[in-house]
């Protein structure tokens, strides 16, 4: 039966438990995004090298990750190497399975981030360099302070769409048991510190995805804002 | 003593050849227009003395000095490279501001980056050259702000704070609108006046007429002809030049 009364009563068990939760949420977020925004900048100019080998086996790599689903990816870098090695590379319990899901997640996401730098990178007209160019600049001049802000203001909006999924996705995460705020909502249906077969918990977790991707997206829309100024 | 002097130019791309052998000089204080269809070579041209492109064959020597020499090019650092394009300015078609900044900045980027003077002389002198193309009053605007024909005026002050000994301009007025060519080929008139070398790549043949004092005739990447406008625009030798002329006029 749903009561207020009883939703009322667990309240302060649940939301501590679901802040525990969802401290492990933004964990993943922030180590995810601190790894992914510059491996993805790798990634973006191995994806525009000259080598042809190089450019070649990355854009596979990237169209495999971008191709196939996230929560595969996480079984497969979770228990693939245990299968094969016959022990668990990552380490045991919480910190194991955080591990291996930042590395699903910070490869999946550098490659999706690589093609939105690349477009930013791109999209660029190839004027602007060769204005710097006859005007005597050095290459590192070019890039930043010509290339750099154009480049900025075009993948700002792309970017945050993709770090607004991002958010979500941390959900997948669950897959492999790792306590995240699904994790930690969903235990009280099965029964933990006294509560059970209560879906609300899960609902609730909603709230929290709510409210990030809130604050997050008024800071994007601050900083579009800021780079509205000019037109590139 | 010529300002410039260009010796052999030939550039291919892939199989191509889209300059075969280009020579001519040209004085201090002389305009030089240069005219041709489409395809001829003109862009590549310019691109080559702007280093843009690097010629297959060739030398270019400005003030005397070898800038370009197609035999050692290997030889030339990137450093140096920036020292001898630096003898050259080049004004785009399509103008190629910075749009993140304003007028001012967009003059005075590269002498600030190149340290070419205090803060204050780079800044005194880009407020004296936006003046001198007319547009003191949007000093503080920034491209998107602009008309075209605006746009192209303060590339020219750009270009023209580095004190380049040749300032190159391919098709300037191409892409405005007809009402707004007038402002740019006058600024460029002016320069005349003030004694800067240049070489305008056109399809204004009235504008060559009156403020070049050498025309070239480009046709399939050699010089058709070459000579004062009365020459070549009044009376041309070649059937080529004839024929361009009468296409465009
Ligand atoms: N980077 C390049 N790669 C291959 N071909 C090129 C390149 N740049 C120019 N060309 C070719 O060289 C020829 C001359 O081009 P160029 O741009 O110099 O002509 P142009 O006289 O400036 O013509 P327009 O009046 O149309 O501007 C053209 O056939 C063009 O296709
Ligand atoms: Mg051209």
């Amino acid at each position: 039966m749903f009561s207020f009364d009883t939703i009322i009563q667990q309240f302060p068990v649940v939301f501590e438990a679901l802040n525990v939760g969802f401290i492990q949420t933004l964990k993943l977020f922030f180590v995810t995004i601190l790894g992914a925004l510059p491996l993805g900048l790798i990634i973006s100019f191995g994806s525009m090298s000259k080598f042809k080998p190089l450019s070649g086996l990355i854009k596979i790599i990237v169209w495999i990750v971008r191709g196939s689903p996230l929560m595969i990816q996480l079984l497969i870098i979770y228990f693939f190497p245990g299968l094969v090695l016959g022990t668990n590379i990552w380490g045991n319990g919480e910190s194991g399975r955080f591990f291996a899901a930042a590395v699903a997640f910070i490869i999946n996401y550098s490659c999706y981030f690589s093609e939105i730098y690349r477009g930013g990178i791109q999209g660029v007209p190839h004027g602007q360099q060769e204005a710097g160019q006859v005007l005597g600049l050095s290459k590192s001049q070019i890039f930043f302070k010509v290339t750099l802000l154009q480049m900025v203001k075009r993948i700002v909006p792309p970017m945050s769409n993709e770090i607004i999924t991002l958010v979500k996705d941390t959900s997948l995460a669950r897959i492999i048991a790792l306590q995240e705020v699904i994790w930690a909502g969903q235990a009280f249906m099965k029964g933990s510190q006294g509560i059970s077969g209560q879906i609300w918990p899960l609902f609730f977790t909603a709230i929290y995805y709510l409210v990030f991707n809130g604050i997050l997206t008024l800071l994007f829309n601050a900083l579009e804002k800021k780079l509205s100024y000019f037109k590139a | 003593m010529a300002v410039l002097e260009v010796k052999s130019l030939k550039k291919s791309f892939g199989k191509t050849q889209v300059l075969k052998g280009i020579d001519f000089s040209l004085e201090k204080g002389e305009v030089l227009a240069i005219i041709g269809s489409s395809g001829s070579g003109k862009t590549t041209l310019l691109r080559c003395l702007n280093s843009l492109e690097f010629a297959d064959n060739g030398t270019i020597t400005v003030n005397g000095d070898v800038i370009f020499d197609a035999e050692q090019k290997q030889k030339f650092s990137e450093s140096e490279l920036r020292q001898k394009r630096l003898h050259f300015g080049l004004v785009f078609q399509q103008f190629n501001l910075f749009p993140q900044y304003t007028v001012l900045q967009n003059v005075t980027l590269a002498p600030t980056l190149l340290k070419k003077g205090t803060p204050e002389e780079i800044k005194a002198n880009a407020v004296k050259l936006i003046e001198s193309v007319g547009l003191s009053e949007k000093i503080d605007f920034y491209p998107c702000q602009l008309s075209g024909g605006q746009q192209q005026r303060v590339a020219i002050a750009r270009a023209l704070a580095l004190q380049p000994d040749v300032l190159c301009f391919d098709e300037p007025t191409s892409a405005l609108d007809p009402e707004l060519t007038g402002e740019v080929l006058k600024v460029i008139r002016s320069l005349k006046d003030g004694n800067s070398t240049m070489i305008v790549v056109t399809h204004e043949i009235d504008f060559a007429h009156d403020v070049a004092d050498k025309i070239l005739f480009m046709a399939d990447g050699v010089i058709e002809e070459f000579g004062t406008p009365e020459e070549v625009i009044e009376n041309p030798k070649s059937e080529r030049t004839k024929a361009f002329l009468s296409r465009v006029n």
